[in-house]
C-alpha cells in the first residue's frame, strides 16, 4: 500500500456522544478473534448499537441517512484503553477518512496515523456546535484542512490542531513510514551496538 | 545537568531524527502474542521483508488460550487458527515461542519479567497497551498497534515522539489492607483517565520505594488507564535482586556491571519534571470502581457520587451499572469473583487472596476463579499449596492466561452479572457480556467479596 498525500478530507459526518469512548466499545474483543482485519467494519460499535436499538433509539452508525459519511465527530479521550488497531481499522474500513474530536488517546492516535486516518483536535465549544449542526443536517459537508489547520462546516469555521509530526507525515504522504525506518538500517545496528545490554555487559 | 530516566534511556536509543520531527527509536525488546501479530506478519510477507532482529523478539500465547482443557486442537476453532498462525510465523522467522508446552507460558507482561527478559534501561514494545507494566523495572515500555508491530518486526525501531514526565510521589506508608492496586486506582481517580496523555508517569516516594517488583508492576500496568502510555519506577536494589539469576539476566561479573549501568539510568536528584503530584500513602483506602472507566472509583467505605446530571459521564455509568447516586459501594452483591490478569495475577497477588479466604467458603451465589498469570506462577503457587486453599474455599483453579480480563476465551460474564475483578478495565462489555458489570479492586478485596457475596472492606471484614 503506497501512502498518499492527505491534505484535505471532506464529506458528510457522523457524531458520537460522550467522552472516554474506549476501544472495547469501538470494537468488542470477541471480534479480535481473527487473523485479518477484513470485515471488521460490520461490528463497529456493535454492543452500543444493540443497546441503542434496545432502547428504541437509532445509533448513528445504524442511521441510513449517515451511510457514506466520511468524517467522525467525537468527544474527549476518544479511543482510550486497549491498543487494538482493530478499532481504527474498522472505522477506516467503514469509510471514515478523518476524525475530529476534543482529544484522542495516544495509542489510538498513533494507530490511526499509521492508516492515514487523521485525528484532529477542536475545542469543546466547537465540538458541541459541530455536533449539533451535523445532527440537524445529515447532508452537511464537514471539511478538515490539514494545511490551514481548520475545520469548516456550513457557516462554521474553526481552528483544528494536530501534532506537527503527524500533520507533516500526512501532508507529505509519509505516514506509512516503515520504508523510512529501513532506509538506513546500519544506523539502527550502530545504535544497538552501543547499548551494553546488546553488546554485552 | 540532571536528567530523568526517561531522557537518558530515550537518548541512548535514539537512532536519528526523521523528516517529520519524530525520533526513530531503537527497540531493545519486542514481545508478541497471538492477537495483534498475525496481520503484522502478513504485511511483512506482502512487502517482502524479514524480521530484523529475531533474537530481540519473543512470543507467547495468552489472550485466547483456554484455561480449562488445553488439549490441542482447541475446542474453539478460531483460537486454534490464531495459535497455529503464531506458531507458523515464529517458526518461519526464528522467533522463540513460549508455548503451552514450554513450562513458562503466560501473560506476556508476567513472563517477560519472570524470564529476566525485562531489564532496566531498555526500550520495550508489545502490541498490547499494558506493556507499561515493564516500566516497573525502569524501562521505557509502551503498547503499540499492529502496524507498529510490523514496523518493529521489520526495523527493530519505531517512529515516535518524546513525552513529558510527570513525577508522582506516594509518601509515607500504606495502611494494612491497602495494596498497590488501591494506590493506582486512587491516582487515576484523582488525576482522571485522560490526564496522562502526552506524559510518562514516574512513580516514586517512600511507599513506592518500599514496594516489591510485583507491586510496582501493578502500578505501572495501569498507567495506561490514566491515559499515560508509559509509567516507570527508577531501578534500585529491589529491582536488581528481582532480576538476578533469571534465565535471560546477565550472570556473574556481567551482572555487577549491569547493575552499575542500571543505576546510572535512574533519574538524577534534581532532574527536571514537567509536572509533579504528591499523594499521602496513609490517606489511601481500599478502592473499588463503581462505573465504566477505571477513574470512576471510591474508597470502599465511601459512597457513589451524589446527584445526577443528565447526559454526564457519571449518569451514563450509573445507568449502565444499575446503581443509585449516593449509594454506598459496600454491600453491592456480586455474582462472579476473578483473581488474575497482568495487573494482579502474580504469586504475591495469589498469596494475598489466599490469606483472606483460608478457612472460608465462597458465598453460595458466587462463581469464583483464580487464573495464575503464568505457568510459573501456577507451579510456584501449587508448591506452596495455594491451589488447595483456593479449591477448599470453592474457587476454581485454572491454567494461565488473560482469561476473564477481556474474555477472548470461554471465561466470561453472562448477562448482567456483577464481577469483583482484580483486572484493569471496567469498560462496558469488557468481560465478555455486553451488559456485564465489573468492579475493579485488589485481589484481597476480590477474595473477601467472594466469601461475603458482596463488596466488603477487607480491613474490617478480615478482623471478624
Amino acid at each position: 500500500m503506497a501512502a498518499s498525500i492527505i491534505t484535505r478530507v471532506g464529506g458528510r459526518a457522523i457524531a458520537i456522544d460522550g467522552h472516554d469512548i474506549d476501544t472495547d466499545r469501538i470494537m468488542p474483543a470477541r471480534f479480535l478473534k481473527a487473523v485479518t482485519f477484513e470485515g471488521l467494519q460490520a461490528h463497529l460499535f456493535e454492543d452500543d448499537r444493540i443497546e441503542a436499538t434496545g432502547r428504541g433509539l437509532v445509533h448513528p452508525f445504524d442511521d441510513a441517512s449517515r451511510a457514506g459519511a466520511q468524517v467522525l465527530i467525537v468527544g474527549r479521550n476518544f479511543g482510550c484503553g486497549s491498543s487494538r488497531e482493530h478499532a481504527p481499522q474498522a472505522i477506516a474500513r467503514w469509510g471514515i477518512r478523518a476524525i475530529v474530536g476534543e482529544s484522542f488517546a495516544e495509542i489510538f492516535f498513533g494507530n490511526s496515523l499509521m492508516l492515514g486516518l487523521p485525528c484532529v483536535t477542536i475545542d469543546g465549544a466547537t465540538r458541541a456546535a459541530l455536533a449539533s449542526l451535523v445532527a440537524a443536517d445529515p447532508s452537511l459537508e464537514v471539511t478538515i484542512d490539514l494545511q490551514a489547520r481548520a475545520v469548516t462546516a456550513g457557516d462554521l469555521s474553526a481552528a483544528a490542531s494536530i501534532a506537527e509530526p503527524a500533520r507533516h507525515a500526512l501532508v507529505t504522504g509519509a505516514w506509512d513510514g516503515t520504508a523510512l525506518l529501513l532506509a538506513d538500517y546500519e544506523d539502527v545496528r550502530r545504535t544497538a551496538e552501543k547499548l551494553p545490554y546488546i553488546a554485552g555487559f | 545537568m540532571p536528567q530523568t530516566l526517561f531522557q537518558k534511556v530515550w537518548d541512548r536509543h535514539a537512532v536519528r531524527q526523521l523528516p517529520n520531527g519524530q525520533t526513530q527509536l531503537y527497540i531493545g525488546l519486542h514481545l508478541i502474542h497471538e492477537v495483534t501479530s498475525p496481520q503484522a506478519f502478513d504485511e511483512l510477507a506482502h512487502r517482502g521483508w524479514r524480521v530484523a532482529a529475531p533474537d530481540r523478539t519473543f512470543a507467547t500465547l495468552d489472550h485466547i488460550v483456554p484455561t480449562l482443557s488445553q488439549q490441542r486442537p482447541f475446542a474453539d476453532g478460531m483460537a486454534e487458527t490464531m495459535t497455529s498462525a503464531l506458531e507458523r510465523n515464529c517458526r518461519a522467522h526464528g522467533i522463540p515461542l513460549f508455548d503451552l508446552t514450554s513450562g513458562v507460558q503466560g501473560i506476556v507482561h508476567v513472563i517477560g519479567p519472570e524470564l529476566g527478559l525485562t531489564q532496566p534501561g531498555m526500550t520495550i514494545c508489545c502490541g498490547d497497551s499494558h506493556t507499561s507494566t515493564h516500566g516497573a523495572f525502569g524501562a521505557i515500555a509502551f503498547g503499540i498497534g499492529t502496524s507498529q508491530v510490523r514496523d518493529v518486526l521489520a526495523s527493530q525501531s519505531l517512529a515516535v515522539s518524546p513525552v513529558r514526565v510527570r513525577r508522582i510521589d506516594v509518601t509515607g506508608r500504606l495502611a494494612a489492607g491497602v495494596f498497590a492496586k488501591d494506590v493506582i486506582l486512587t491516582i487515576i481517580g484523582r488525576l482522571g483517565v485522560h490526564a496522562g496523555a502526552g506524559y510518562a508517569y514516574e512513580y516514586g516516594g517512600a511507599a513506592i520505594d518500599r514496594m516489591s517488583l510485583d507491586e510496582r508492576m501493578t502500578i505501572c500496568n495501569m498507567s495506561i488507564e490514566g491515559g499515560a502510555r508509559l509509567g516507570y519506577v527508577n531501578p534500585d536494589q529491589t529491582t536488581f535482586d528481582y532480576v538476578r539469576g533469571r534465565r535471560f539476566a546477565p550472570a556473574g561479573d556481567a551482572f555487577d556491571r549491569a547493575c552499575d549501568w542500571w543505576r546510572e539510568m535512574a533519574s538524577d536528584p534534581g532532574a527536571p519534571y514537567d509536572d509533579r503530584v504528591v499523594l499521602e500513602g496513609a490517606s489511601i483506602a481500599p478502592t473499588v470502581t463503581w462505573g465504566i472507566n477505571p477513574g470512576q472509583s471510591v474508597p470502599v467505605d465511601g459512597c457513589l457520587p451524589d446527584g445526577r446530571e443528565a447526559g454526564s459521564a457519571a449518569d451514563e455509568a450509573l445507568d449502565f451499572m444499575g446503581f443509585d447516586a449516593g449509594q454506598p459501594i459496600a454491600g453491592v452483591k456480586i455474582d462472579v469473583a476473578f483473581v488474575g490478569s497482568c495487573t494482579n495475577g502474580r504469586l504475591s497477588d495469589l498469596r494475598e487472596a489466599a490469606r483472606v479466604i483460608r478457612g472460608h467458603r465462597v458465598s453460595a451465589h458466587v462463581r469464583a476463579l483464580v487464573v495464575p498469570g503464568s505457568q510459573a506462577v501456577r507451579l510456584a503457587a501449587e508448591r506452596e499449596g495455594l491451589h488447595e486453599v483456593f479449591a477448599d474455599a470453592g474457587f476454581e483453579w485454572r491454567s494461565a492466561g488473560c482469561s476473564m480480563c477481556l474474555a477472548m476465551n470461554p471465561d466470561r460474564l453472562h448477562g448482567r452479572e456483577v464481577c469483583a475483578s482484580s483486572s484493569n478495565r471496567n469498560f462496558k462489555g469488557r468481560q465478555g457480556s455486553p451488559t456485564g458489570r465489573t468492579l475493579l479492586m485488589s485481589p484481597a478485596m476480590v477474595a473477601a467479596a467472594a466469601i461475603a457475596g458482596e463488596v466488603v472492606d477487607v480491613r474490617t471484614w478480615g478482623a471478624r
